[in-house]
This record gives structure tokens, C-alpha cells and sequence, in this order.
């Protein structure tokens, strides 16, 4: 596989030019994961809008696919009701599983399609998907989601 | 130019012939995580296999009896390589595993004398004793020594570095001190190449007492190394680092520490006596080799040691030597690289670490994987080096007798590549 279908321009734009990182003032749940194989970080937090929408913090470190992977959570997650962003979690986890056989639908991932080149890296997919499971604890710490809720991933 | 002659050495390891990532032919710049193998050490394995496969050092028949031959062959063809008797090795699962027997020694001691089992007192800690370590340790000579800490109340202490990748020994004689009871330190780097004075610090530890380990999984593999002028009272390595097998390990000790420590593992082979209540043990090496031992991979190993004696450890010292200068100069030359580690041979072996500004570790792997050439990226198990330098991770290539000067060339060509891919600044 070429680097061009591994490393999609949308993932090195997102890479160099993070959307909406940054910390929130009053986060609800904040998980930080890292990656203990290579020492990548990502501190995750959210907190829920008056109308019920997420709102999503981030800081992180590590290689271009790990903090890509945080900024395209932001841009499809930020705004959305736990149950939406629940689904397109669901869909990125399934995606990065799928061995590189997937066809992600861009109306639910938007940039996150960008990854599927990713799925055929073992090594490389934990990178993409430790913001998501950052994401998904925080939002069990902030009594967003209950943890029976949890697929486990 | 050295006695090494990589061209005929490279036939000699059969994976060296193939391609990976779409028929790239296969660069192997990642020994210090594990060496190949000749097919002479193959060979071995397979032949013992084929002729005398049999559980050593139990029942009396002529498989039984050819199979321990062969490992107590190979434990004394090790114990000459490192210029000691066969009786001061003992075979492990892997260096981790030695050191954790040196580790358990401590924390057991500790644990017995409480309940009253009369111990040598070296080994036993409370609080306020010290244990000593570096800041540049692999996690598997740091982490067994958290834990015997938490066991025991004792204290982790350790000697800082330098800016440049050396041990600071400007406060040696307080940090080691009659508080301390056990020093333990690596002999190189495996994160950042250095070659540390451990027969100094050995003296240190032996003025104020104290046993003395040396971690020398990445010394043993790429130089002459006589242990017994390390001054230490244990010393640890790996059998996979070394051209032999994966799943094989090496302790030496002295005779008297040897007698003086407890048992890690028990069981069946580390026995003298046994009675339902109480038991007493055999003579090291023994004491410290429960169950059946790994016979295929001492005689593997065995093949190695004769493998790297034929080609004499001062040429394979030499021709490592070579290639750093020549590596730590391509490296330096290219704008935007930061070694991580001395950038002078002196004192220094071949595993090179660095930073390419603007470009994750992973990112770089992952380029120049796909050009073939297998780096390491990562904490390398030295994640407080890596912190202590201010990195999350480092890419790190650790040449062997298999590489040469071409390898670096194209090294260097692929992170030009990466620079050029990632859009930074060259």
C-alpha cells in the first residue's frame, strides 16, 4: 500500500491544523489515555450543552494518525446528542476492525473515512482509535453514558 | 575497513533474502530489540529436535542423557564466551526473568527473615535502606526494583544523566551510601547507546556493601566483555540479542552470591530434599532453574556463541565501531535530525536514537517501513529517558554484524522522504 492511502491529506491537514483542541472550562468527564506501546497521549473531556449537545476538549501528543484521529472526533462529535455521537463511534471502532475492507459511509464519519487506510496497519490502529476510547470513557465519567453501555473497545 | 565481511555474513541469515511492504528488500536496523539468526543456529534447534529431543536432567536414557549433555554444553560454551565457569550461568527465559531473579532475591530474603527463616542480610530490606538504579534503565531494570521497594519499605534512588546521554556520577558516593543495598545498573543503553563505567560503580557499591547487578543485554551481544571485570555480583542478558533463540536467558553470579541468595521459581529440578512441610535446595546453578529447562534454546544458543566466537567479538566491536561514526555523521548532516545520546563512538555502541523535528517517531517508522527498513520507534521500555530528554518517543536504528555502511545510505535517503512527505523544513 502506498503512504498516499495510509496517510490521506485529510489526516495530515487535520494533523497540522487540529480543529477545536483545546480544554474546557467546566468538562463533566475527562479520561486521559495513553498508548503504552509508544507513550502517545490524549486527554479527552466533555461536558453537555444546554440543549443537550456535546462539547468536546482535547490536548494530546503523539504521531500524526493519534492526533488527526482527535481533531476529526471534535469536528463530527462536537454539538451532536449522545445517542448520534454514540453511533458514529460505533461506526469509526467498526471501520478501524475492518481490516481495511471497509466502505465507511462519509455521511456518518465525515473526514473520519480518511482512516480506512489506517485498518490495515495493526500497529497503527490503536493510534486512531485512542482518542475514541478516551472519548468513550469520559463520557462514562461524566454519567453521560452508562458503562454497560460499553462495547468493550 | 575490519575483519567483517557483511556480504558473506548476510548469507548466512536466510530472512535477510526476503522482501517486505510490496518487495522492498529487507533493511534490519532494529537488532538491539532482537537479532536475527544464522542458519547454523537453525540448524542446531532443529537438529536437536531430529536426535535428541528428551526432558534434561530427568530419567537415564540415552535421549535423557544426550539432551542434558547438550545443555550443560551450552551453558559452559556461555560461561567461556563471557570468560567465566559454567557452574556461575544461569539459563532464564530472558533477560527480564534474570533480572527479576536478582530482584525476587531481595523482596524473598525480606519475606522470609520476617517469619523468622534465617537469611544472608544483604538481602534483606526495610525502610531506610536504598536500592540504586539509573535514569537511563530499560523497564525491565527499573520496574522489578519499584516492586521490591513497595515490598519492602526501601527507597529507589538513581543516578541522573547529562545532557548529552552520560551518567552524572558527580554525586556517586552520596546516592550511593551505607543506606543502599543493592545497585543495579545497565552497562549500554539500549535507548540511547551509551556505555556506562559499571565497573566504577560496581567499587562503589561494594565499598558500602551493597550487591552489585549490571543489565548487559545490549554490552554482551556487541562486544568483548569479560564479566568478571564488570565487578558486579550479577550480571544479565539475553540469549535472542545474540544471535540465538528467543525464550532463553542469562544470569551469571558469583559462586558466594550464588549460594547466598534464595530461590525465585521453584519446583520440580531446584530440589535437594523434599517432604510434605519443608523442603531444601540443590547447588546453583540449579537452585534457580525450576522445571524442564528450555534444551532447544540453550543448544540454539550454544550455535550463536560459536557463530560470534568464529568471527572473534574485537571484529564485531570493530566493525560496530565503523558503522556508528559513519551513522552518527550521516545523522548529523541532515538538517532537522537530533540525536538523542552522545554523538561521539566514544563510549558508545551502535544503537543510535533520534528525533526528526516536526515528525512524530511513529510517523517516521511507518515511512520508512514502507521503504523496508525495520527501526524501532517508541519509549524503547526507557520511558523516563525518553522524558528525561524532553521526548515522547524516539526512532532509534541498532545496526549489527548483518548491516553495513549501505544500509545507513539508504536510512538517511528515506528520511529525506519523510521530511519531504510530511512537508517539514530539510
Amino acid at each position: 500500500m502506498s503512504l498516499e492511502a495510509l496517510y490521506q491529506d485529510i489526516i495530515i491537514d487535520h494533523y497540522k491544523n487540529p480543529r477545536g483542541r483545546g480544554l474546557l472550562e467546566f468538562p463533566l468527564g475527562t479520561a486521559f489515555h495513553v498508548n503504552p506501546t509508544c507513550g502517545d497521549e490524549v486527554n479527552l473531556q466533555v461536558a453537555a450543552a444546554a440543549d443537550g449537545g456535546l462539547l468536546i476538549g482535547y490536548e494530546g501528543t503523539g504521531c500524526s494518525i493519534s492526533q488527526a484521529s482527535a481533531s476529526v472526533l471534535y469536528e463530527l462529535v462536537q454539538g451532536r446528542q449522545v445517542t448520534e455521537a454514540e453511533n458514529i463511534r460505533r461506526a469509526f471502532v467498526e471501520l478501524m476492525h475492518s481490516q481495511g475492507h471497509g466502505e465507511p459511509d462519509e455521511a456518518v464519519l465525515g473526514d473520519g473515512i480518511a482512516f480506512v487506510g489506517v485498518a490495515k496497519y495493526p500497529a497503527r490502529i490503536k493510534c486512531a482509535l485512542l482518542p475514541w476510547m478516551a472519548f468513550q470513557d469520559a463520557e462514562i465519567k461524566g454519567g453521560l453514558m452508562l458503562e454497560t453501555n460499553s462495547d468493550g473497545e | 575497513m575490519t575483519g567483517i565481511d557483511v556480504a558473506r555474513i548476510r548469507a548466512d541469515f536466510p530472512i535477510l533474502k526476503r522482501t517486505v511492504r510490496d518487495g522492498k528488500p529487507l533493511i534490519y536496523l532494529d537488532s538491539a530489540a532482537t537479532s536475527q539468526k544464522p542458519v547454523e543456529v537453525l540448524d542446531a534447534e532443529r537438529t536437536f529436535y531430529e536426535t535428541s529431543n528428551a526432558a534434561a536432567h530427568r530419567g537415564a536414557h540415552q535421549l535423557a542423557e544426550e539432551a542434558t549433555a547438550a545443555y550443560e554444553a551450552s551453558r559452559a560454551r556461555v560461561g567461556g564466551f563471557v570468560g567465566v565457569e559454567a557452574e556461575n550461568i544461569i539459563f532464564t527465559k530472558n533477560a527480564s526473568e534474570s533480572l527479576n531473579l536478582a530482584a525476587y532475591a531481595f523482596s524473598n530474603a525480606t519475606a522470609l527473615a520476617r517469619w523468622g527463616t534465617p537469611v544472608d542480610p544483604r538481602f534483606e530490606l526495610n525502610p531506610g535502606n536504598s536500592v540504586v538504579v539509573t535514569e537511563m534503565e530499560h523497564h525491565a531494570n527499573l520496574i522489578p526494583w519499584q516492586e521490591v521497594c513497595a515490598k519492602t519499605g526501601a527507597s529507589l534512588r538513581w543516578l541522573p544523566l547529562t545532557d548529552s546521554g552520560r551518567l552524572d556520577l558527580a554525586d556517586l558516593d552520596d546516592l550511593i551510601d551505607t543506606s543502599t543495598k543493592v545497585v543495579s545498573v545497565v552497562h549500554q543503553s539500549n535507548i540511547l547507546g551509551t556505555i556506562n563505567p559499571v565497573a566504577e560503580i560496581m567499587a562503589r557499591a561494594h565499598a558500602v556493601g551493597a550487591v552489585g547487578v549490571v543489565d548487559a543485554c545490549q554490552s554482551i551481544p556487541h562486544m568483548p566483555v569479560d564479566v568478571r571485570a564488570l565487578g558486579a555480583d550479577l550480571v544479565a542478558w539475553g540469549g535472542h540479542k545474540m544471535l540465538g533463540p528467543t525464550g532463553i536467558g542469562l544470569l551469571y553470579g558469583t559462586s558466594e552470591i550464588l549460594q547466598a541468595m534464595p530461590p525465585f521459581l521453584t519446583g520440580g529440578s531446584m530440589i535437594a530434599t523434599v517432604e510434605m512441610e519443608r523442603s531444601t535446595y540443590a547447588a546453583a546453578p540449579q537452585k534457580f532453574e525450576a522445571g524442564v529447562p528450555m534444551v532447544a534454546q540453550a543448544v540454539g544458543l550454544g550455535a550463536a556463541v560459536a557463530y560470534l566466537e568464529k568471527l572473534g567479538m574485537a571484529e564485531v566491536a570493530a566493525h560496530e565501531q565503523e558503522l556508528t561514526a559513519y551513522s552518527l555523521m550521516a545523522l548529523s548532516g541532515i538538517p532537522g535530525v537530533r540525536i538523542i545520546g552522545p554523538t561521539e563512538t566514544v563510549d558508545r555502541g551502535s544503537a543510535i536514537s533520534f528525533v526528526v523535528e516536526g515528525i512524530h517517531p511513529h510517523d517516521v517508522g511507518q515511512v520508512l517501513d514502507n521503504m523496508g527498513i525495520a527501526v524501532r520507534v517508541g519509549h524503547h521500555c526507557a520511558w523516563p529517558t525518553c522524558r528525561r530528554f524532553g521526548v515522547p518517543a524516539t526512532t532509534r536504528i541498532s545496526p549489527y554484524i548483518y548491516n553495513d555502511q549501505r544500509d545507513i545510505d539508504a536510512l538517511v535517503e528515506a528520511i529525506a522522504h519523510a521530511q519531504h512527505f510530511f512537508k517539514v523544513a530539510s
